[in-house]
């Protein structure tokens, strides 16, 4: 546990290092091989070799957006947790993941959309549709839903635009060709015109809550002590909802839905550097980027020579993680 | 006669049962009768019983009452096999492909497909191993389910939430299984797994109605024991009742009937859940009747999804499950907010 600012800052210090190399392996390591000297070489002084093919325009691409996707769902996930108020809340958990897809998918299938704004777009709407079907259903009524309640009306959602969205591509098979990868969690073959398209509403959503996530601080306190230090509950849990909604939808718009990574990073987070979200988002975005680097490259290891998607990896990874929280946490 | 005596005789368990299944058979007539080539149900019956065209009677016989046949038997299978399991596990919310039974046996069909298929796609092993298969990958998930989420005893929510993630890490196995086979059994089993009969034959009929009756029966047989069993633990061992035995009996019958379901149709998600609450709120919690009933909600609910998916964007084919989620995921939301407005009551 980092308990001082001092060493909270190496932290991070020695997270954005861990970054840099973990992307530079994922420039290295696959099925065509590679050496350090080729991934080098390929920026400085490339020949057009195959190789520097490979690592300039397939594993560049790739390990910028698993990078860049990861930091989206682990705060996204943080915030989300945050908000609900429940340690089991994350994009793919409350279907908001889901609810993405399922937009996205209805875009191709109906107005065989194509260019990377109305893809973006698209996913944020469905993001944001299913996030407010979740965050209504958690405070309907006197009381709302309990978390474990919540999750679970949260599944069903899921698996409800999960079976909506299958059965839109068994209507159109072309469709099915374009999304069917992309629809397990990819960030392979990704085009890099989506990632540059979805950066600007990524760098602001992440700035304006790193900016404001002192107020995530007193949220978490309850409301009524929240509203007694002057907060407005409502506002604050609008204005961060925006920013997960935004977070998690440029990541199914680019890579699909990944799951898990939003519910195992801001729980390891908080154990190493406790509860000010001051430090655990900047901290989940890092967490995040690794985890999804990490599972990125693992995962073109497993079936050699083919790939497996990185959301299949995560959710072999998540899956136990999910289970140790909901026995341990939930205090059911 | 008393029971006419009763204000509302539909609610009869027995009239209500028969009532469900008159609905079954009309259903039926009218799918078998519903598609590119439409006949009247008189032409239906008739074709059922040998007469008529001999081209009516191939499209009746030959290409549209397998799937039929198959959705009847899939639906009742899941409801009974929903029924059971929300007994067992005194869990109102509890259904097979919500704590991730159907998500096992899905895995172990996928697996199988990919072990014992050939270059050319074709199986080297008979198709009756199929449901077997399956009901091993049922079974054995069904008691990692429970084993992880027991801590003294199977709190109603904590086997949910295991249940939900166990789901997940089996769906993520059957892509890692998909991927390895061929690209064709990936587009397939794409399809499968969201629940469709679109491809049934006579041979898997013969494979899945034996089943399906056997264990249906068995759990008939069970009923005493099931009523016994949902006056809790205390009680049933009060009466002299075996709890631990029977209970791993009447789990054993669910995860059967899941397994052949899920071998011939895939995952049809939600008719485990739909069908019991549907069948207590009319017949009432006793088992024989519920389950009785609850086989018949399960059976309409299947061919009703697979008649409008076959008929609503033809000629594509829209797979059952998508339409049972579509009802099953928002009545199950519904259940969740009024269990909290029961409680606080």
């Amino acid at each position: 546990m980092l308990r001082t600012n001092f060493t909270r800052s190496w932290g991070v210090a020695v997270g954005i290092s861990s970054i840099m190399l973990l992307m530079c392996a994922s420039l290295v390591y696959g099925y065509t091989d590679t050496s350090w000297n080729d991934a080098y070489s390929a920026f400085f002084n490339q020949t057009g070799s195959n190789e520097h093919i490979i690592i300039r325009d397939v594993r560049f691409p790739r390990a910028l957006i698993a990078a860049f996707v990861g930091a989206c769902l682990g705060v996204s996930g943080a915030i989300m947790q945050s908000v609900t108020r429940n340690p089991l809340s994350s994009p793919s958990i409350l279907g908001v993941n889901a609810g993405a897809s399922f937009f996205v998918v209805t875009g191709v299938v109906f107005f065989s959309i194509q260019s990377s704004q109305s893809y973006m777009w698209l996913s944020f709407a469905g993001a944001a549709f299913a996030f407010l079907m979740v965050f209504i259903l958690s405070n309907a009524g006197r009381e709302g839903l309990t978390p474990v309640k919540l999750v679970l009306a949260g599944a069903a959602i899921s698996a409800l635009f999960a079976s909506l969205t299958q059965g839109l591509l068994v209507l159109n098979e072309n469709a099915l060709d374009q999304v069917l990868f992309w629809l397990a969690g990819s960030v392979a073959n990704r085009p890099l015109s989506l990632m540059t398209a979805a950066l600007p509403y990524i760098a602001i959503a992440l700035s304006l809550a790193f900016l404001r996530a002192k107020e995530l601080n007193v949220l978490s306190m309850g409301d009524d002590v929240a509203v007694g230090l002057g907060q407005k509950t409502l506002w604050t849990k609008f204005l961060f909802s925006v920013c997960a909604v935004f977070l998690a939808g440029a990541a199914v718009a680019v890579a699909g839905p990944i799951g898990f990574v939003g519910i195992v990073i801001p729980h390891l987070v908080r154990s190493l550097v406790g509860l000010d979200h001051r430090w655990i988002l900047p901290y989940s975005a890092m967490g995040g980027a690794v985890l999804l680097l990490l599972a990125d490259i693992s995962s073109r290891y497993i079936l050699m020579p083919q790939e497996l998607p990185v959301g299949v990896m995560t959710a072999l990874i998540g899956v136990p993680f999910f289970i140790y929280v909901a026995r341990r946490k939930m205090g059911i | 006669m008393k029971i006419f005596k009763k204000k509302n005789f539909a609610q009869h368990p027995f009239f209500a049962t028969v009532l469900v299944f008159l609905a079954v058979l009309a259903v039926m007539v009218v799918s078998a009768g519903s598609g590119e080539f439409p006949l009247s149900p008189l032409k239906v019956i008739a074709a059922l019983f040998g007469l008529g065209e001999e081209f009516n009677r191939t499209i009746v016989m030959d290409f549209r009452m397998p799937r039929i046949v198959m959705a009847l038997f899939v639906g009742m299978a899941l409801a009974v096999s929903g029924a059971i399991l929300q007994g067992i596990t005194k869990n109102p919310l509890a259904s097979p492909d919500l704590i991730g039974i159907t998500a096992g046996a899905s895995f172990s069909v996928v697996l199988f497909l990919a072990i014992f298929s050939d270059e050319n796609n074709s199986l080297i092993v008979s198709i009756q191993w199929l449901p077997l298969f399956a009901f091993l990958g049922a079974t054995s998930t069904a008691l990692i389910v429970f084993f992880l989420s027991w801590k003294n005893g199977l709190a109603p929510f904590r086997l949910l939430l295991i249940g939900i993630a166990v789901s997940a890490f089996m769906q993520a196995g059957t892509t890692v299984w998909m991927l390895m086979g061929p690209i064709y059994r990936a587009s397939q089993a794409t399809i499968w797994t969201t629940g469709s009969i679109y491809g049934a034959n006579w041979s898997q009929i013969y494979v899945l109605v034996p089943w399906a009756l056997l264990l249906i029966g068995v759990s008939l047989l069970m009923r005493r024991q099931m009523n016994i069993l949902e006056l809790g633990d205390d009680i049933a061992t009060g009466v002299g009742s075996y709890v631990q035995r029977n209970r791993l009996i009447l789990l054993l019958v669910s995860t059967g009937l899941t397994g052949v379901a899920v071998a011939f149709a895939g995952g049809i998600g939600f008719i485990g859940l739909l069908a019991p609450h549907i069948a207590r709120r009319i017949v009432g919690p006793q088992f024989q009747s519920m389950v009785l009933f609850s086989a018949g909600i399960g059976a309409l609910l299947v061919l009703i999804a697979d008649l409008i998916g076959r008929v609503a964007f033809a000629p594509m084919e829209v797979p059952a499950g998508v339409w049972t989620a579509a009802v099953g995921a928002p009545y199950f939301i519904y259940l969740l907010m009024t269990e909290r407005k029961r409680k606080s009551a």
